[in-house]
């Protein structure tokens, strides 16, 4: 019989980071060594640990990492609790990619990039940027603003300043909600200091983050005089199958797990208010 | 046409049954209508359909996806798939016969399902044509003709002989391998009875519903709707509707620790469930009317949006005579589509 999609692999976890007090980045290979299968940044992955449960998780790590998966995962329910108990040499099961991805070879080509995420969603994002600082001459101007609860919530924080801010590429505008010690960066929300930046209208804006911070967001850049159809973002639904048969992430006539999770703000707009 | 007659339909089933298994919808000690496996003497239900849709023989209520052994910090994976054996499913009515290539458009879309197909590949479908339609049944509304089933092969009473034809490759070969009980017959008394069978599909208390005025580019209108909270007020999420409907098809996925290894089981699920959505951050659709909704306009709006304009829903009436609250799709239609 032909493979099925329901019919996981396996994975290894080979590395285990804590990023945040309730953020871990696990490091993914196939048994026998090297990524389990290929992706495009955005597309999406189905992590279980059997008996405890399924869920679908974005691909942090870029495509043009040739050696291994990441997933940031923030602790929230029961297969995170496990997953974040797990110690390294822990086999999963892994069945994927899914979704659509952003459109890296695409629409997106040639352009001035903005990102901007909350928290964790800095996870899928991490893989468009990636990718991008791997295939530099491909994008014009990119920036990036991240912005989280505190200094120790922004997830990746090592690999932003070690390297992000070390590349001449990219620019790297970092906020946190609250002032905190030790921090002498910029305090403030996210939305707020997009606005204070006043970025080009020329960019293409890719967001992700808690749906309140993507509302206010969006409608600071609509008044700097941002269009829907440069905006994009990768949304969050329960999914079981992640092949759009199950029926959980269905709005409209779209199902997230397949025809998502990206979509640009102009398509999201024709879809019912349900996510 | 070919044909049997009526008081030899033991010896038909017989010999079906000899080369695969055959199901044949048949009474209950309770008087209800069911889907059996066929053995010597049972007797095929007069009823017009049974309480179950036939959507069981091939997306099960429930059925093992895959097992997994957990062994420290090693997994396992244990392909359980087996190729299904050949059966026949008899006396199909026309809105069942339809609702399997409602759930094709689901389970053979890319990537294909391989459990829902390997059982489709193996299964024929014999239908039977309705000669006594019943006054929750609305068919007709999705361009159904009860008296002219789909499915593979159909059959036709005529109140003394079982007319029988194959519409495809599978049905022809089911007709081949019971060749030896049947005749050639004279249709003539066939053609009055299918002629009668419409009449009072025309005449059944639902045969004006039509689907005219919903479709896939409804979406916003519908969705908007005011009535949406009237519809959905006394809903009581039991989810019975969705059980006995033929094309609904979403599904859960969970496992089962055994003791000695873990099961992973694939479920029938319903939208109306309050968790259907609910993830550790939160839940989509809080209410019952979000639910409600989510289950019409599937099946009126954006199935047909996705899948050049057929609906999902095949009108067997199922959910018209079990809701406990008599709330069902023909009266969501009826109070949407007042303009």
């Amino acid at each position: 019989m032909n493979n099925d999609t329901l019919i996981p692999y396996i994975g290894v976890v080979t590395d285990i980071r804590q990023d945040t007090p309730d953020v871990k980045t696990f490091r993914v290979v196939s048994p026998e060594g090297g990524k389990v299968f290929e992706h495009m940044p955005g597309q999406c992955a189905m992590l279980s640990i059997p008996g405890v449960g399924e869920a679908m998780f974005s691909i942090t790590s870029s495509p043009t990492n040739r050696e291994f998966m990441e997933f940031s995962i923030k602790k929230c329910g029961c297969l995170t609790t496990w997953l974040h108990a797990m110690d390294v040499g822990q086999q999963i099961t892994i069945r994927g990619p899914y979704g659509n991805a952003f459109p890296v070879e695409t629409e997106l080509k040639g352009k001035d990039l903005l990102f901007i995420a909350g928290g964790i969603g800095l996870a899928p994002l991490r893989s468009v940027i990636n990718y991008v600082r791997d295939n530099r001459s491909n994008y014009g101007d990119v920036q990036v603003i991240y912005g989280s609860r505190s200094k120790d919530d922004l997830v990746d924080y090592q690999e932003i300043i070690d390297e992000w801010m070390n590349d001449d590429g990219i620019e790297v505008n970092l906020t946190i909600d609250n002032p905190q010690e030790g921090w002498d960066g910029h305090v403030g929300f996210v939305p707020n200091y997009v606005k204070e930046l006043d970025p080009s209208i020329n960019k293409t804006v890719l967001i992700c983050g808690p749906p309140i911070m993507i509302k206010f967001t969006l409608a600071g850049l609509k008044e700097l005089g941002f269009k829907e159809t440069q905006v994009y973002t990768t949304m969050e639904l329960r999914m079981k199958c992640g092949v759009g048969k199950c029926g959980r992430c269905n709005i409209g006539n779209k199902y997230v797990c397949k025809d998502g999770p990206v979509f640009r703000f102009d398509q999201l707009g024709e879809l019912p208010d349900e996510y | 046409m070919l044909k049997i007659s009526l008081d030899k339909l033991d010896k038909l089933f017989e010999a079906i049954s000899a080369t695969k298994t055959l199901y044949i919808p048949t009474d209950r000690e309770d008087g209800a209508a069911e889907y059996r496996k066929y053995e010597s003497g049972m007797k095929l239900s007069s009823a017009l359909n049974t309480v179950r849709s036939a959507k069981d023989f091939f997306f099960p209520q429930t059925e093992n996806l895959v097992d997994f052994k957990m062994d420290g910090k090693n997994i396992e994976v244990i392909d359980v798939r087996e190729e299904s054996e050949d059966f026949v499913i008899f006396g199909v009515r026309a809105c069942d016969a339809r609702s399997f290539t409602i759930l094709d458009k689901v389970f053979l879309a890319e990537p294909v399902d391989s459990y829902y197909k390997n059982r489709r590949d193996h299964g024929t479908v014999v239908a039977m044509a309705c000669t006594r339609p019943a006054e929750t049944c609305f068919c007709g509304t999705f361009g159904i003709d009860a008296a002219a089933p789909e499915g593979d092969a159909a059959c036709y009473s005529d109140g003394e002989s079982l007319f029988i034809e194959a519409h495809n490759e599978k049905g022809q070969q089911f007709i081949d391998s019971i060749a030896s009980l049947l005749k050639d017959g004279d249709t003539s008394k066939l053609e009055e009875v299918r002629a009668k069978t419409r009449e009072i599909l025309k005449k059944l208390p639902l045969a004006k519903l039509t689907t005219d005025n919903f479709g896939g580019d409804k979406l916003n209108e519908y969705f908007n709707s005011d009535k949406w909270g009237e519809l959905s007020e006394s809903c009581l999420g039991c989810g019975t509707c969705t059980f006995v409907c033929p094309t609904c098809q979403c599904y859960d996925i969970k496992d089962f620790n055994t003791g000695h290894g873990i099961k992973r089981f694939r479920c029938w699920d319903s939208c109306m469930y309050s968790d259907f959505t609910k993830m550790a951050h939160g839940n989509p659709r809080l209410t019952q009317l979000e639910r409600f909704r989510q289950r019409f306009m599937h099946k009126l709006v954006y199935f047909p949006a996705n899948n050049n304009g057929e609906f999902g829903c095949v009108g067997c009436g199922r959910c018209l005579a079990k809701c406990p609250i008599s709330m069902n799709i023909v009266k969501v239609m009826k109070a949407l589509e007042v303009k």
